[in-house]
């Protein structure tokens, strides 16, 4: 359609799109093996569309993130949430998510939102993956939906990852990533994180018999 | 010499950490938490002296940067850290006997606190907005399983909660990060220096202000999580009520001004690149926000720690309300209400783990007559009760009146809130402590003597920056307050 822009930059949007289609699945899928799939999935596309841009501009620590996203939430990350659902027994555990339909509507939404709020910021960028700023900021939000609706454990976790999924495409798109030594940091909380949080769900399991935070629900002002 | 030092107050807690996690619960395991967090005090004062006698400087290449605003925050962390470590060797002590908590929950206690400390130190005295970042998650993660040390349902409860809304803040807070690097990169180009606060503020007023706008709303909203900042304060009251009582206090007297400080770095950003008072003004809107959502709050709470944490909520509002005012003594009145909160509100968290051990419940109603059953802790509570109510002579009067005055002369508007405010507060805390402390009772031996000296150094020490404020004190606060502009 549009013969002026590269294929490199094509081939970035297509990689954004992939994701917030990502995105919008993960807020519909029931299962939660389906789930940590998909969000593997993603990560496996944020590595590709981070090597495009690393190759296209010839950044060479755009490389290093691209193998950080591949071995920490393409790899590392998805198993061990597969260990942790097959050790929790939680395989068949399927959320009645009753609001598809309202879901993806307030989804469709937010990403109109995040499209007009990265509009100007997108405008100022010199980088050649700009376009998908809006994008990320769209992955964030729908992201930060998927966390609201959940009412179990993992798929909320799942949902805070995504969010850091985000959080990244934005990190690459508007400024061809951050300073290495904070991209570390990041990915060392993040792991650290998800290796509390299976601490954490055993602690939950052993005390609601369930993964089901509707049961947390004692704590209130009154 | 002088670098060797800033090393070691980073080393102390993350070594000690380590080891306590690998000597396990032992009989002196909890004198080396003190020890420890002895060291880091002692280390921290000595960088205040140095850093007051020659200035701010650099450690590790530009990647750390203690400058006298930071400088006095690292200070006051260590202090508050090395008081709560004795608190908790006697305090923790009992929990055991009681059997709340096991060998292995005391290990990780210790071995969390110290990597705590860690996380705190770094993200003040760090250079580098991203790693300011990094180390805030990492304090709100080693925290997390602090909280749950009892394993109760409330405890799981209380931990999820802070852990998700913690996160959904820190991410905000990250993005807001990405917008500032963005921001940065434009004028500072692509190295790896991008990010450092001190090329920061140089170019400060040649940031693009649309961006720096936007990654100001993130980083308030954000960080803003953290200090506890309605809407999004929710984890706090239960993080507090749940949690050990060392860490309530730690939380309240350290964490949510950890987090303030990064709110404060990012405004003096904010504000040379946008300039006017859009910084300013968002923070005076989140404060008063915040200020009349705890008083209110107060209230309706059943739960002693669960009432004082709206206070610490109530407090943090008030705060942040002066620094939006902003200028040399509104930012004055905040740094010294910063401090007199720490110390008073870790002074009554201590008071009250006593108070609850002795009467074995949290609840206010179930809590009477602490002055029979043990003087001092009765005293402790109602002193420290009226020190952070903001009673002369105590020093968060000072602090208290410093902002009111201020905001009569600037922003009339605002004292009629901030009167409401402090007002309600003061009758709801004030109607609940009294029968706490005068009334009749059902007390209860306890197998380890509680450790008072705290409760009542920090008390004291409240009470002599209300009466004198020693002036080398005055000058460093009027330079950090200075330095914020």
């Amino acid at each position: 359609m549009s013969a002026d822009i590269p294929l490199s930059a094509q081939l970035i949007n297509l990689c954004a799109s992939v994701i917030l289609l990502l995105a919008f699945a993960m807020l519909a899928q029931r299962r939660v093996m389906q789930l940590i799939n998909l969000f593997a999935l993603q990560g496996l596309v944020l590595c590709l569309s981070t090597l495009v841009v690393a190759v296209t501009t010839q950044q060479h620590h755009l490389y290093y993130s691209a193998g950080l996203t591949l071995a920490l939430k393409a790899l590392l990350l998805p198993w061990i949430l597969h260990r942790l659902v097959r050790k929790l027994y939680v395989k068949w555990d399927v959320e009645s998510l009753v609001n598809v339909p309202t879901t993806m509507l307030v989804g469709v939404v937010l990403v109109m939102i995040a499209f007009n709020v990265a509009q100007p910021i997108s405008i100022l960028s010199q980088t050649i993956s700009r376009g998908t700023l809006g994008i990320a900021l769209a992955v964030v939000m729908l992201a930060f939906l998927m966390m609201i609706t959940r009412t179990k454990a993992i798929p909320q976790v799942v949902g805070f990852l995504a969010m850091e999924n985000g959080l990244f495409l934005a990190a690459t798109s508007a400024t061809y990533g951050m300073p290495m030594v904070v991209e570390l940091g990041i990915a060392l909380d993040v792991l650290v994180g998800v290796i509390i949080l299976g601490v954490f769900f055993f602690q939950i399991r052993d005390q609601f018999d369930s993964l089901d935070i509707r049961h947390m629900e004692r704590l209130k002002d009154n | 010499m002088e670098f060797d030092l800033f090393l070691v107050l980073l080393a102390i807690p993350l070594v000690s950490g380590a080891l306590l996690t690998v000597v396990g619960e032992r009989e002196w395991a909890p004198n080396l938490n003190i020890i420890a967090s002895g060291g880091t005090f002692l280390a921290a004062a000595l960088l205040t002296a140095d850093i007051i006698a020659n200035g701010p400087r650099f450690a590790l290449g530009e990647q750390f940067f203690i400058d006298s605003m930071n400088v006095f925050f690292v200070a006051l962390t260590a202090f508050v850290g090395f008081t709560t470590s004795i608190f908790s060797g006697p305090y923790m002590r009992n929990e055991r006997e009681h059997g709340r908590l096991s060998a292995p929950r005391l290990r990780l206690y210790k071995s969390m606190f110290q990597l705590f400390m860690f996380t705190m130190l770094v993200a003040l005295t760090t250079n580098n907005m991203g790693i300011l970042w990094v180390a805030m998650e990492a304090a709100t993660l080693t925290t997390v399983l602090l909280v749950s040390l009892y394993r109760t349902p409330a405890s799981l409860e209380a931990a999820w909660k802070y852990f998700i809304l913690c996160g959904v803040g820190i991410a905000q807070a990250l993005f807001g990060t990405i917008l500032l690097y963005f921001a940065a990169e434009r004028v500072l180009g692509e190295t790896g220096n991008s990010l450092l606060w001190t090329h920061l503020v140089d170019v400060k007023g040649s940031l693009e202000p649309a961006i720096m706008a936007l990654s100001f709303i993130f980083l308030l909203v954000g960080y803003g999580t953290k200090v506890g900042l309605a809407p999004l304060h929710n984890w706090l009251p239960d993080a507090h009520a749940e949690g050990p009582t060392p860490v309530s206090a730690v939380l309240s007297g350290l964490l949510l001004n950890v987090a303030l400080y990064a709110v404060l770095r990012s405004k003096v950003l904010a504000d040379g690149a946008i300039g006017g008072d859009f910084a300013g003004n968002l923070m005076m809107g989140f404060g008063l926000l915040t200020l009349l959502m705890a008083a209110f709050f107060l209230g309706r709470q059943k739960d002693i720690k669960r009432m004082f944490a709206y206070s610490s909520i109530e407090h943090m509002g008030l705060i942040t309300f002066a620094f939006g005012m902003g200028g040399a003594v509104a930012n004055f009145a905040g740094l010294l209400h910063m401090t007199m909160h720490s110390l008073t509100k870790s002074a009554i968290f201590f008071a009250v783990g006593h108070a609850t051990q002795k009467t074995g419940t949290q609840l206010i109603a179930d809590i009477r007559g602490l002055i029979r059953i043990n003087p001092v802790i009765g005293w402790g509570l109602m002193l420290g009760t009226l020190a952070i109510l903001g009673m002369p002579p105590f020093g968060v009067f000072a602090s208290e009146f410093m902002i009111l005055t201020h905001a009569m002369k600037y922003y009339p508007w605002a004292t009629p809130i901030l009167l409401l405010a402090l007002g309600v507060a003061f009758a709801q805390i004030f109607g609940k402590v009294q029968p706490m402390v005068f009334g009749d009772t059902h007390a209860k031996r306890l197998p380890h003597a509680p450790a008072i000296t705290p409760v009542f150094l920090h008390l004291l020490i409240v009470l002599m920056l209300g009466l004198w404020i020693p002036p080398y004190l005055t000058r460093w606060f009027e330079e950090a307050a200075r330095m914020l502009g």
